[in-house]
């Protein structure tokens, strides 16, 4: 389990998924203006392990219920090929880590940071979630 | 060292069998400073070919042509095909051949190979010998024609009960021909074997329906008006009627060029040579049959190819001595185990002889140790030879346990813990030590060696008879997990077990979800490689809807969708055309449908149709037309049986001989559905023209007169495979009974993503193991695996009609959670040969893009 710690006090944040360009942009330091909480479906919508694509403000997002209220979101865009493919990968773990891996050449990416693990290269985007009244959020970049 | 660095050295090799072919290939590997220039000369036609394997070219025309053949296009080889070497001029250094062509040499080698004999007796000039490619050929169409013209199988009789002679029988007799064998010896291989282990031989040949004559030999051959053979009459008065006669009983070695110029000769007849491999003219070499070695010719390729190598060594320079003819032999015929090494005979003073005899359950082994026990002289083993592999290596070294513990019949595992010493001798045929196998596994050589084929190609080892491939595949194991790298066979992290024992696991368990199998057998939440594994299996074993119950998750990206994910991430649709046989009216259905949906459509290679660029919420409406219109899904998505592909046969086909089209549909609805560890295919042929290409499927079905013979393990793909005969002239009951076993116990037993081609290659004992697990039933397996064959055909059921059923499971394919009927956007296509293809990025952003969307209309170019 990748159990979210930094953002306890977030009450409505459910999962910390990391934020697009960690590097620079902490998960604690989401600037209100600059992004938006966006729903997608409920949590009701999604089976567990089996992603689906939902299109959020003309973007592909690819959502992905693991466990519970578990939930991640990344880009639905394969970042090797760029099909809009990966809610059609299939989930797993890496150690301790949940995993999706592309439908079509098979690379391991972790659905927290997007890291991929067969090839250094290559980076998933990710987007952090929340459930609000039992309804999936993703954030968005403006 | 060349005398000359400059003008190569020229080596004349007389002849053109294996040992030529090897010594040529040895001097092109190994004369990196281009020092010297060969020319072989052979009078047959063909490029050398590997003529151990024969008998494979009465199973069909197997191409026997020996690898690498990148050595005859080197312009230091030279190869004259067709032209006999007539004389000799040692003064002149030269060989004049037939032609009158006359080639100099500073060194010339025999390897002109051996003659098969015929006995000087009445008829004689009748008789037929067994030892060239177009003897064989000859067999083969007159055993045709013979049955053709009789009305009843060929009688051919086979004079010799060695190698050789229960090849040629064995090979006759799975071709149709009635066979029997003459053997002047009073049990078979009588050269090779005791009695205990001949007499055990008999038994098994006479249950195949060769008819065995021992203790005699023919006395005449007579023939009818038109000179064909009719009767041979035995030195012992009997008779026997017979239509050909062949003579397989030695060989005399091809030495009359030699005797010619005076070289000295062995008493046996052949070229004397002595550990240098030269002969009395120190210029003149030779090797393989025709070399007097010890006194005597040996017919084995492995002195061949040990002479071969040793030559190579001394004509660059090198000082290296052939020593020993390894007279170790393995039997190659389909449900017959029989091989013998070292002093099988146990001629050794004191030896020991410790034997397990089951007559019963034709069971011979013995093997042959010093009077302390301890030292291994030398083997025999007949109905199992399992042992062989494993102790050959190890004659004359001492074994680490009681005898009797490696003798497999008496029902023991074989000890381990024997590590083979470095010079232990792992491939007789190409010389290959154990320490050299370990070598290429941990990359001493280069790149290590990870894997089976690989190392086979790069040691060599395992490449010519293949009897030693289970050692080889044994070394590598240890040595891998010697140096670490997981041979575990643990699927992934979260399974520690193979696919086969994960799967008798499900079976046993009779658990059906994921969360409880990962639970009780793995940990974590499973990847991209278990998680379809255990869909797979969960499939195999239960049928049942794949997307339901959570098992939609386990699926891999094809079956996801049930349907082939390309490039852009749209999908391609092939509806099933049982045997490629499809009526003008359903092919009219499918061009409705894919030009209302703008599909790009392809013949496959398996005779269907393929109709490209489906987006995943198009799928449901496509399907709904076809299935509507009596298709249904091809599971050329699934690790499944894809196609049966077929010839038209003797419905139309004025050559065919069976109903292919109709056996080919009846196997295509039996088996529709039923998923595997990978992808499977079958082909079925009319006859004996194979225009079904069959032989190139997991399972091929070649019509005969009679019936049908099964090949088995074919596979196209990166690394092909001929299938193998596994039985022949099956009736329809019995050849689909032996297909539900076959096709069962792979898909029992198979490692993740192996095709059946590499899984006959890794399993122990290979084509004869699968032969007695699916003919005779030796794990009396067979009731299960027909009953599980039985259970898939009663629960199948079309996956597109059961998702098109239920709404629930049309909902996974939505385009958007949030947006159901919105289609992807971002498809884009553009037009080529008159149909849409996806648009590359740089058309993408040209806006040379037509077409997006499902009816949107194609703006013209």
């Amino acid at each position: 389990m990748n159990a979210p710690t930094a953002l306890a006090e977030h009450e409505a944040i459910v999962t910390d998924v990391g934020a697009p360009g960690a590097s620079t942009t902490g998960p604690s330091s989401t600037d209100s203006m600059t992004s938006v909480w966006e729903p997608a479906c409920a949590v009701a919508d999604l089976e567990p392990s089996w992603g689906e694509a939902a299109l959020l403000r003309a973007r592909q997002i690819a959502l992905f219920l693991v466990s519970g209220e578990e939930i991640y979101a990344v880009s639905h865009q394969d970042p090797h090929t760029d099909a809009p493919v990966m809610a059609r990968g299939i989930v797993g773990s890496r150690g301790e880590r949940p995993t999706v891996a592309s439908p079509l050449h098979k690379e391991v990416y972790d659905l927290a940071t997007g890291e991929c693990f067969t090839n250094p290269a290559l980076v998933l985007q990710t987007f952090r979630t929340r459930v609000v009244g039992g309804m999936i959020e993703v954030e968005l970049p403006l | 060292m060349s005398e000359n660095a400059i003008a190569p050295r020229e080596v004349v090799i007389v002849g053109g069998g294996p040992a030529a072919h090897r010594l040529a290939d040895a001097l092109h590997s190994r004369d990196d400073e281009r020092a010297v220039h060969v020319t072989v000369v052979s009078e047959e036609p063909h490029l050398p070919y590997d003529r151990v394997a024969l008998s494979k070219r009465l199973d069909g025309t197997t191409d026997l042509t020996l690898e690498p053949t990148s050595v005859w296009d080197d312009d230091h080889v030279s190869l004259l095909l067709g032209e006999r070497a007539e004389s000799i001029d040692l003064e002149a250094g030269t060989v004049t051949t037939a032609s009158g062509r006359a080639i100099g040499w500073d060194d010339l080698v025999f390897a002109t190979g051996s003659s098969a004999p015929v006995p000087e007796i009445p008829g004689s000039e009748l008789a037929k010998v067994y030892r060239t490619i177009d003897d064989v050929d000859w067999l083969v169409a007159e055993v045709d024609r013979l049955a053709v013209a009789l009305g009843r199988p060929a009688r051919v009789l086979v004079a010799g009960g060695g190698l050789l002679g229960l090849e040629a029988a064995g090979g006759l007799a799975r071709r149709g021909a009635d066979a029997a064998v003459v053997h002047s010896g009073s049990w078979l291989m009588s050269a090779q074997l005791d009695e205990g282990a001949g007499r055990a031989l008999g038994r098994i040949i006479s249950s195949q329906g060769i008819a065995l004559h021992l203790g005699t030999r023919p006395r005449a051959i007579e023939s009818d008006e038109s000179g064909a053979v009719t009767r041979v009459v035995f030195s012992s008065g009997q008779s026997a009627d017979v239509d050909i006669m062949i003579f397989a009983i030695g060989i005399s070695p091809r030495d009359e060029l030699a005797a010619a110029v005076g070289l000295e000769l062995g008493p046996r007849g052949g070229v004397a040579i002595g550990t240098d491999c030269r002969s009395s003219h120190p210029r003149v070499w030779a090797i393989g049959e025709v070399a007097s070695f010890d006194g005597r010719c040996t017919g084995l390729v492995a002195p061949a190819n040990a002479m071969a190598e040793v030559v190579a060594d001394r004509l660059l320079g090198g000082a290296a001595e052939f020593t020993t003819v390894d007279d170790a032999t393995k039997l190659k015929l389909s449900g017959v185990d029989v091989a013998s090494f070292g002093d099988a005979l146990a001629r050794t003073e004191h030896a020991l002889e410790i034997v397990y005899a089951d007559p019963a359950r034709g069971l011979y082994q013995k093997l042959v140790m010093t009077d302390d026990a301890k030292t291994l002289l030398g083997g025999i083993f007949v109905g199992d030879a399992s042992p062989y592999a494993s102790l050959r290596p190890l004659l004359g070294s001492e074994l680490s346990n009681e005898p009797a513990a490696y003798l497999s019949a008496a029902g023991m595992e074989p000890p381990a813990g024997d590590e083979l010493p470095a010079e232990a001798l792992v491939c007789a045929c190409n010389n290959v030590a154990a320490g050299t196998v370990r070598d290429w596994v941990n990359g001493v050589h280069g790149d290590a060696c990870t894997d089976l084929g690989e190392l086979k190609a790069c040691s060599r080892a395992g490449t010519q008879c293949g009897s030693c491939v289970p050692l080889v595949k044994k070394i590598l194991e240890s040595e891998l997990s010697k140096s670490g790298i997981a041979v575990s066979r643990a699927l992934c992290e979260h399974f520690a077990l193979s696919r086969q024992e994960l799967f008798e696991s499900v079976r046993v368990t009779g658990l059906t979800s994921f969360d409880e199998i990962i639970g009780r057998f793995g940990t974590g939440r499973g990847c991209d490689v278990c998680k379809p594994v255990v869909g797979s299996i969960l499939a195999s074993q239960n049928d049942g809807y794949i997307l339901d119950g959570g098992r939609g998750t386990l699926q891999d990206t094809n079956d996801r969708a049930m349907a082939n994910m390309q490039k852009d991430g749209t999908y391609s649709v092939v509806p099933r055309i049982p045997g490629g046989e499809i009526t003008p009216e359903k092919l009219g259905v499918i061009a409705a449908v894919a030009t209302e949906y703008g599909l790009y459509t392809k013949i496959t290679g398996g005779q269907r149709i393929d109709m490209f660029g489906a987006r995943l919420d198009q799928l449901p409406e496509i399907w709904r037309r076809l299935v509507d219109a009596g298709f249904e899904s091809g599971q050329a998505y699934g690790k499944a049986l894809r196609n049966v592909k077929s010839c038209v046969g003797s419905t139309w086909c004025r050559y065919g001989v069976q109903d292919a089209v109709g056996m080919a549909v009846e196997l295509e609805l039996r088996y529709r559905g039923l998923r595997a560890p990978h992808k499977f295919k079958f082909g079925v042929s009319g006859c004996a023209r194979e225009c079904a290409e069959a032989r190139g499927k997991d399972v091929g079905i070649i019509a005969t007169e009679k019936g049908w013979n099964m090949y088995v393990g074919g596979n196209g793909g990166f690394q092909p495979a001929h299938a193998q005969l596994l039985v022949s002239d099956l009736d329809d009951e019995t050849l689909i009974k032996y297909i539900d076993r076959y096709m069962m116990y792979y898909i029992r037993t198979a490692d993740r993503l192996q095709r059946t081609a590499r899984w006959m290659e890794e399993i122990e004992g290979g084509l004869e193991h699968v032969y007695d697990v699916v003919v005779n039933d030796s794990l009396g397996l067979a009731d299960e695996l027909e009953a599980a064959m039985a259970k898939h055909i009663d629960g199948y059921e079309d996956e597109w009609a059961a998702t098109l059923a239920d709404p629930e499971r049309l909902r996974r394919f939505r385009s958007f959670v949030n947006a159901p009927n919105t289609p992807d956007p971002s498809v884009a296509r553009v037009m080529e040969r008159g149909q849409a293809r996806p648009a590359r990025a740089d058309e993408v952003a040209s806006e040379r893009v037509v077409l997006s969307g499902p009816r949107i209309p194609i703006r013209g170019e």
